[in-house]
């Protein structure tokens, strides 16, 4: 049993992290804040219910998920993952692999940020259908194991990693077309042997502007 | 693309994941140090994890955990 007198001691190191992620859930810094202190609430009146020695990060983020699903998700309207078209297997590597050759002697990170700034990640990400971003930041952005995931979502592991792989593929093809827009890649159909040499240019214009 | 490569490729992301047994884990390991194409896909999609991990970072609002706080302080004193 938890004594709740430990309760912020013990909780409150994860306050940034539960941001984030509220942020990727309710797309709005104000819900987010809302989010969070309701999470922190229930989980200070639920703290007599925690193992002390188990996970109280991948406890909090259920009562977190828990919270957005009742208190949140009737109000937004998304699209539904079954509207979702089939992602092929790496597909923006596909598309962008041929860069660190095209540039070499320079970091794939730096690339990265060439081509996506961190709106567009953030972006991609909160485009996705509810579900699948949810198993994608709980997996990347925070780092829990398939098996944490599976009990903080109460759903089977089998559903956690078929919620990675589409959600993961489906936030590539958004970065492409965030590429594509910009002018840093070629639209899809058409012929894939000038993506290295925009990007190619991509980057000249950035290194010669700094 | 061989047999290797197309078994090596479908444990990509349980690997990048840190969710293969270690026996898998080393005979992933060394076909990555045997064959270049397999190995610069699984960079691409690491990088692009690290990438996706460190933009979704955020920094709390300066007063939330004040908010947060006062909530709980609330809520302890109409518990007496």
């Amino acid at each position: 049993m938890a004594d709740q007198a430990t309760f912020s001691e013990q909780a409150m190191p994860f306050m940034d992290s539960l941001y984030g992620a509220a942020m990727r859930m309710t797309r709005n810094p104000a819900d987010a804040e809302d989010l969070v202190q309701e999470t922190y609430l229930k989980a200070y009146r639920g703290f007599g219910g925690f193992e002390q020695g188990t996970n109280l990060k991948a406890w909090l983020y259920r009562i977190l998920t828990n919270t957005y699903i009742n208190l949140y998700r009737k109000r937004q309207r998304r699209p539904d993952e079954t509207d979702l078209a089939e992602v092929e297997d790496l597909y923006l590597y596909r598309r962008l692999g041929g860069l660190e050759a095209a540039t070499a002697g320079r970091s794939a990170e730096d690339e990265l940020m060439e081509l996506f700034t961190e709106t567009e990640i953030k972006e991609a990400m909160e485009a996705l259908p509810e579900n699948f971003r949810i198993a994608v930041l709980l997996a990347d952005v925070e780092g829990f194991a398939y098996k944490e995931i599976a009990e903080i979502l109460e759903i089977p592991i089998g559903t956690v990693m078929s919620r990675l792989h589409r959600g993961r593929k489906q936030l590539q093809k958004q970065l492409y077309e965030f590429a594509v827009a910009r002018g840093l890649a070629e639209p899809e159909g058409e012929d894939r042997g000038t993506v290295e040499t925009a990007a190619a240019e991509a980057s000249a214009t950035v290194e010669s502007g700094s | 693309m061989g047999h290797d490569c197309t078994e090596t490729l479908e444990e990509l992301y349980h690997f990048l994941d840190g969710e293969c047994t270690p026996e898998k884990r080393a005979k992933i390991e060394q076909h990555l140090e045997d064959c270049p194409p397999c190995f610069e896909a699984f960079d691409f999609e690491a990088e692009i994890k690290e990438y996706v991990r460190s933009k979704c970072r955020e920094k709390s609002p300066k007063d939330l955990r004040a908010r947060i706080a006062d909530a709980i302080g609330l809520e302890q004193s109409s518990e007496v």
